[in-house]
């Protein structure tokens, strides 16, 4: 017999059942009987953060973290608003998350009640699914279910928005059983007639070039393993994009480093020249392809996607594969063995070769300066220092956020999270804690920029409550440093509101906030300070002085081609930009 | 221009739970993401399943016409999505109500016109008409031209309906 409770209770025993340990979230009107839910009983977690969107953020990085769903809990009206951002960031970059708001009572929908919004038509465009329980029957089911849409297939947001007389109202309790949803079945098998093609293909190539993203580190550790052992058996060049980085280890030598707007030389050229190109769980996204007219010309291009939307998106390909990463890799590597299918050999040679020069001109090779800290140099140093299977890296966005995927460099999957698709600044913060939440014992640092992190700076204030001793290290160059690089190229110089003006002292900040503040302003005492970050306990904002005007390159101008990039040695931004090329974000 | 550039027509079926906000869900996909809708029909069509059916008529490229498809597959709810223009053979037809206003030489070559297009009246005072008129689009849009000069007043259009040839369902 299946136990009557209310529909608070219903949420709390469908959390324990989904195997919920921890959810972000801030309490309200409209979710006070699920809180008093939370407060007795020890199962789940609750972490109580300073803004809606940090609980979406932080629900973001332990999912990246984990592999696991992140929860987060928020009231009616103004928290489930405040938690858009989330929504969007998670729906963009396919994180698993359920979203549960409350909603103002079933009677009161449509009455512009205290605290309401219509939330279920708020989030329709940014969620992977929402509903709206209207009744305290529904709930256990809709629970389960929201938990299956967010964690299959594509991953992403789904929200479960209960009005308040439905968290009181009575109703049996259902477990999760394997149930098959009538819609929704998403394809994990790629079709194997394709995955033939696809190994013919790869066989016959004489310049080939892997292209890996996020699909693979969503699929889970297996497929970076997979993906592992295929580019070791061809010999292939790899390169992934700002998503996929840590599935493939960045100390190979088969890797070619980041592709795309802020990719490496030798990356974008692999991809504008190849003769045939496997996509592997990257969607071919414009900060990838650049000018979509000009973007690898002369290639064949596979691509394994689990969404069949992105399959010829933005750029037709000749052999689609939808399905699971792990699962279709799994049939490659099978199909390519038993026919002891090889490589072209001497060709891989003459294209290695070619490589070779392209990597050559070492296209992240920046001045080094004495007197001043370079923020390149700054991420070099943080990533000499702090390296290993434990540390964590989350991001803002913007300058830094570039200059930490081109200098810190991941060897596993899961340990690299930051906005990628959304570009949402504000997101390290609330992302660290949600990732330090997830691994209590690991080094989490946030990489970011001073004007980002004072979107969400009061999450810090999560941190210091819950002991997460989470590590801001502030790349700190005043500017809005992406808006201030756009501007020198595009607008003629006219710095229009990209100075950090008014800027926090950081380390008196750390410290009323109960944190502890570090700061280097010197490159001979920047060891030291990391070493000294490390060493404290608990939380600490690092802020990092670094030279106000250094440009993020090499760069891909907008609007322009892959063999069109500017590297830092070309100096001075003069450039010509299309004004199709100016009009691109 | 290529094919690969070229705009047409097609029209999509999408069956669909009838749960609430599914509708908004396909309308919201179409102006989210930038595509024509010209025609929209929508009903429940199985009261037992709690299934609707989704008659959308749109244009774009092939590629467009591919992300159309394969965005409404992504919907939780959907249950099929069938481009009836490329996948199969189809029978489409509207339904118009046109009212016409007029007296004299005007009205009755009004009623002559609904004559020939097999149109109903489906009301008539003095110096009016409301024709009930079923057909494909091009037929409608026909006899609507036909009758702006004869005191077209009002028109009333139900959008595509559309389903395949043959025994096969969808």
């Amino acid at each position: 017999m299946s136990e009557t409770m209310t529909g608070a209770q219903i949420v709390l025993k469908a959390l324990q059942d989904q195997g919920v340990e921890h959810i972000f979230g801030y309490p309200g009107g409209a979710v006070l009987p699920i809180y008093d839910e939370i407060f007795q009983q020890d199962a789940v977690e609750h972490i109580l953060v300073r803004h809606e969107q940090g609980a979406t953020h932080a629900a973001e990085g332990y999912a990246r973290s984990t592999g696991k769903p992140g929860v987060v809990l928020v009231t009616s009206g103004p928290g489930a608003t405040n938690a858009v951002t989330g929504l969007t960031d998670a729906l963009m970059d396919s994180i698993p998350m359920v979203c549960i708001t409350g909603q103002v009572a079933t009677h009161l929908i449509g009455n512009d009640a205290f605290q309401e919004a219509d939330t279920v038509g708020i989030t329709r465009p940014c969620t992977k699914h929402n509903y709206l329980v209207k009744s305290a029957d529904d709930l256990p089911r809709i629970l389960h279910e929201a938990f299956h849409v967010a964690t299959t297939g594509r991953p992403g947001p789904v929200v479960v928005d209960i009005p308040k007389d439905v968290q009181f109202a009575e109703a049996k309790y259902m477990r999760p059983t394997a149930v098959q949803h009538k819609t929704y079945k998403p394809q994990l098998k790629g079709d194997i007639e394709a995955i033939y093609t696809a190994v013919d293909l790869i066989s016959k190539a004489k310049k080939p070039v892997f292209y890996t993203g996020g699909g693979v580190i969503n699929s889970g550790p297996q497929a970076s393993q997979l993906l592992r052992e295929f580019v070791k058996l061809t010999g292939f060049p790899i390169t992934s994009t700002l998503m996929g980085l840590g599935a493939f280890p960045s100390a190979d030598p088969q890797w070619l480093g980041m592709l795309g707007m802020h990719g490496t030389y030798e990356a974008n050229l692999a991809m504008h020249d190849c003769d045939v190109m496997i996509n592997i769980g990257a969607r071919f996204d414009d900060r990838i392809t650049g000018r979509l007219d000009a973007f690898s010309p002369n290639s064949k291009k596979i691509h394994i996607d689990i969404d069949p939307s992105s399959i010829n998106k933005n750029v037709a390909v000749d052999v689609p594969i939808v399905g699971d990463v792990a699962h279709v890799l799994e049939d490659m590597l099978r199909v390519w063995k038993s026919r002891a299918a090889e490589p072209d050999k001497k060709a891989l040679a003459d294209w290695w070769a070619e490589i070779e020069t392209w990597r050559g001109r070492k296209c992240l090779a920046y001045r080094k300066d004495d007197k001043a800290i370079k923020p390149q140099y700054a991420v070099e140093r943080l990533y000499e220092l702090t390296k290993g299977p434990n540390t964590y890296i989350t991001t803002e966005v913007g300058q830094h956020q570039m200059w930490a995927a081109q200098y810190y460099r991941f060897e596993e999957p899961n340990r690299w999270m930051t906005s990628g698709g959304l570009g949402t600044m504000g997101y390290g913060i609330p992302a660290a804690v949600g990732v330090q939440v997830a691994h209590p014992d690991a080094l989490v640092i946030d990489i970011a920029g001073e004007a980002s992190v004072l979107m969400t700076m009061q999450e810090i204030s999560t941190a210091v409550q819950y002991r997460l001793p989470v590590k801001i290290f502030i790349l700190n160059n005043e500017y809005m440093g992406m808006v201030r690089q756009w501007q020198e190229l595009l607008h003629g110089g006219r710095y229009s509101s990209s100075y950090s003006e008014a800027l926090p002292d950081f380390v008196k900040l750390a410290e009323a906030y109960g944190a502890t503040g570090i700061r280097a302003e010197k490159p001979d005492e920047l060891d030291d300070a990391i070493r000294k970050m490390m060493k404290t306990k608990g939380p600490v904002i690092f802020d990092c002085i670094v030279t106000k005007d250094e440009n993020c390159f090499p760069m891909i101008p907008s609007g322009a081609a892959h063999n069109d990039m500017l590297l830092a040695d070309d100096q001075g931004l003069d450039v010509e930009v299309s004004d199709a090329g100016k009009a691109m974000v | 221009m290529t094919t690969q550039d070229q705009i047409n027509t097609h029209t999509i079926s999408v069956l669909v739970d009838n749960e609430a906000g599914v509708l908004a869900r396909v309308i919201g996909l179409f102006s989210g993401r930038g595509y024509n809708i010209d025609s929209l029909t929508v009903a429940e069509v199985d009261d037992g399943a709690h299934t609707s059916r989704i008659t959308v008529v749109t244009t774009g490229t092939p590629m467009v016409i591919e992300q159309i498809k394969a965005q409404l597959g992504r919907l939780v709810p959907v249950h099929r999505v069938v481009d009836l223009t490329v996948e199969t053979d189809s029978v489409e037809r509207e339904l118009a109500l046109i009212k016409v206003s007029g007296k004299g030489e005007a009205r009755v070559e009004a009623l002559r016109m609904s004559e020939a297009f097999r149109a109903r009246v489906v009301d008539a005072t003095p110096d009016s008409f409301v024709f009930e008129l079923t057909g494909r689009t091009e037929k409608i849009d026909a006899f609507i031209g036909l009758m702006r000069p004869l005191g077209l007043k009002e028109v009333s259009r139900t959008g595509v309906a559309a389903i395949a040839r043959g025994a096969e369902a969808m």
